[in-house]
């Protein structure tokens, strides 16, 4: 258990269509040898917080470039906290200005990131918070 | 001397070297061709006929610019329809020549803006349509006989046409006079934008029927405008937008003729619509290139005898995937090149990103910014006065027949399996796109790419000092009151039996579902209530997804 790769859900949600960030996302991680479960397109949060539980991920990273991040990050962290899984490392990127970036941090979500974030930061970010959670969570 | 930006990359000689990995000095298009350092006459197969002459590689009019400017077309939407009709009246008032009209996801769905499903995402990154009604508003006060409206809207393309068609009619302008283009490409929703509905082949064919009402009825409409944006967005290079789009293009074709469609009946108002990426000589190149295979095709393929069935006419929006988050300023200056590509390339009509859509919606004074630097191109810089100015030079020429030749290869690999929506179904085009971005997005990783402002140049702190349009959610209770009020005082008769209508409609292939859309938008049906009756019938596509 302790030295199984981390396991990392990529989610789109709503109806955003766009989804190459989020792909060159998961297959970045798992070329850092992480285990990726992408959740493919039009997921609601409820479904996106089960995926993870039922996974066992140690975070989950919500791509949205559609402009409804304000109402689906906060929806993913209510689940979260309802299912009790909010120690599941959650961050998150996409087309999203700077102060709702701020807002989304207050609100619980670990990282921000936009479009030109190298994937290494990315990667970084993952290995380092997640890792944590693993030590915390065993 | 350069000036460089204080903090990272400020001046040192090693800068200046263009050797080695991480150089920057890559020496390969986006498309992966290598460049020589200098290109001469033997790169060069032939002398390619005048412009307006087959097979239009270099222009399909004899005169270029001179006799007609390009068309300044900018996408625009968002919000609720009276904001954006407001933002109508504003660019046309500057001089904009023709309107875009940009729908929220919901509506780009086919889901209502009270749909649970709609969630956050109303107005947001266009306009919410959810009924005749709004289509109405939206163009209030704005002559429908005298503009031309081209529509991004792809699923539920059908039932755009039918609300626009009626808005005008309810006007007392005849469908016969209006000008304009619908996208309705679902194949290439498949391969990259993902905003279908039904399945592929359900869905081809209400976009037939779409095809041949549209042939019979709306002669100055464009029936279908065969989009690489959406597949070079999703991060295709330029050899795969060329490749994927035209083999769009010709499936459609094939549709048409299969219905018994005569070739230069609806050939001469199909258009296509292609990205302007930031490696330069490259996307001039894919531009003639897809003039000339697109020519060759219709005239020998098809058999198409009209030569407007032979001549590709295209809009053209600068790259927003080239667009940068950093220093998003510089983004002014990546969509003037990418705008002169196209010109250089010929294009029919032109939409220039604005610096901060890679943030939010553009505000008005970016989106004028944007306009201005197509007026710029126009009017001061001089290059409209000869056709096809690259025609003949050595390394255009080279790189025109390395797109074609790019293409053809992909040509020959959908046809093995079977065509387009077969290669959709195992999953082709998908993965073709998500390997080259992958490889594109490590080669600036690798610093093989420089991004400015991204991996070179960048700026110590970056603070971002603009103003950003902010869509509330306000316009969801809105457009959802609007709705509540449109069911509870419509006639729901009228709803029910034209609902019933277009159902049977579907379940009968030698039917025309066009008819009994306009029906079903006159009758106030909403946008969701018209899509859910076509989804008993048709289903709801879902797709395997793979990275």
């Amino acid at each position: 258990m302790a030295n199984r790769p981390l396991r990392i859900v990529v989610a789109k949600a709503g109806l955003d269509g766009h989804d190459r960030g989020a792909k060159v996302i998961a297959r970045a991680l798992r070329d850092a040898g992480m285990e990726v479960i992408y959740t493919g397109l039009f997921q609601t949060p409820e479904q996106i917080v089960q995926t993870a539980i039922q996974e066992d991920a140690d975070g989950i990273g919500l791509s949205i470039l559609s402009g409804a991040h304000m109402t689906l990050f906060p929806l993913v962290l209510e689940q979260l906290k309802a299912q009790g899984a909010d120690d599941i490392v959650f961050f998150g990127g996409g087309t999203i200005p700077p102060e709702d970036a701020v807002e989304l941090k207050k609100l619980g979500v670990k990282a921000v990131f936009t479009p030109g974030a190298p994937l290494q930061e990315i990667i970084d970010f993952v290995e380092a918070e997640c890792g944590k959670r693993r030590e915390l969570v065993g | 001397m350069i000036d460089r930006p204080v903090g990272n990359g400020t001046t040192s000689a090693s800068s200046y070297l263009r050797t080695g990995p991480g150089s920057g000095a890559i020496d390969r298009t986006i498309s992966d061709v290598p460049l020589k350092t200098v290109y001469g006459p033997e790169d060069v197969k032939r002398v390619e006929p005048q412009p307006g002459e087959y097979p239009y590689t270099r222009g399909i009019h004899p005169n270029g610019y001179r006799d007609r400017l390009w068309t300044m077309r900018q996408f625009a939407g968002f919000g609720n329809a009276k904001q954006t009709n407001e933002r109508y009246h504003f660019l046309l008032s500057q001089g904009q020549m023709g309107l875009s009209v940009a729908f929220d996801m919901p509506t780009l769905m086919g889901y209502d803006s009270d749909a649970p499903q709609a969630r956050g995402e109303v107005g947001k990154c266009g306009v919410a349509i959810d009924s005749l009604r709004d289509m109405e508003r939206l163009f209030e006060g704005i002559d429908m006989g005298a503009i031309t409206t081209s529509m991004t809207i792809n699923g539920p393309a059908a039932i755009a046409v039918a609300q626009y068609v009626a808005a005008a009619e309810k006007k007392g302008i005849s469908r016969k006079l209006l000008g304009g283009t619908i996208q309705a490409d679902i194949l290439k929703e498949y391969i990259a934008q993902k905003e279908w509905i039904f399945p592929p082949r359900p869905h081809m064919r209400v976009i037939t029927d779409m095809i041949e009402f549209c042939t019979a009825e709306m002669p100055k409409w464009n029936t279908i405008s065969i989009s690489g944006y959406h597949i070079r967005e999703a991060g295709s290079t330029a050899a795969q937008e060329l490749a994927f789009t035209l083999a769009d293009g010709f499936a459609y074709v094939e549709a048409a003729m299969a219905r018994g469609l005569d070739v230069d009946a609806f050939a001469p108002r199909l258009s296509f619509f292609f990205n302007s990426h930031i490696d330069f000589f490259e996307e001039i190149a894919k531009f003639r290139a897809a003039r000339r295979i697109y020519a060759k095709r219709m005239r020998e393929r098809y058999g198409a005898k009209n030569p407007r069935s032979w001549q590709l006419r295209f809009h053209t929006q600068t790259a927003g995937c080239s667009a940068t988050a950093q220093q998003p300023e510089n983004n002014i200056v990546r969509v003037a090149f990418e705008a002169m590509a196209a010109v250089l390339g010929g294009t029919q009509s032109l939409h220039t990103n604005s610096m901060d859509e890679v943030l939010a919606l553009p505000t008005e004074k970016s989106v004028e910014i944007a306009l201005r630097t197509q007026q710029v191109l126009a009017y001061e810089t001089n290059v409209t006065n000869v056709v096809d100015p690259l025609g003949g030079s050595y390394f255009v020429e080279s790189l025109t027949d390395e797109m074609e030749r790019q293409a053809e290869a992909y040509f020959a690999q959908i046809e093995e399996y079977g065509g387009v929506i077969e290669a959709i179904e195992a999953g082709f085009f998908q993965k073709e796109i998500a390997e080259a971005s992958y490889r594109y997005q490590r080669s600036i990783e690798s610093k093989d790419r420089i991004i400015v402002g991204v991996n070179h140049f960048q700026r110590e702190e970056e603070q971002l000092d603009m103003d950003l349009l902010k869509i509330t959610e306000e316009v969801a209770r809105e457009q959802a009151r609007s709705l509540n009020e449109l069911r509870t005082t419509r006639d729901a008769n009228a709803v029910a039996t034209a609902l019933d209508r277009l159902e049977r409609a579907c379940r009968d292939e030698r039917d025309n579902v066009m008819p009994h859309l306009i029906d079903c938008v006159n009758a106030y049906c909403t946008e969701g209530e018209i899509v859910e009756t076509m989804a008993k019938v048709y289903g709801r596509y879902t797709e395997r997804s793979v990275f």
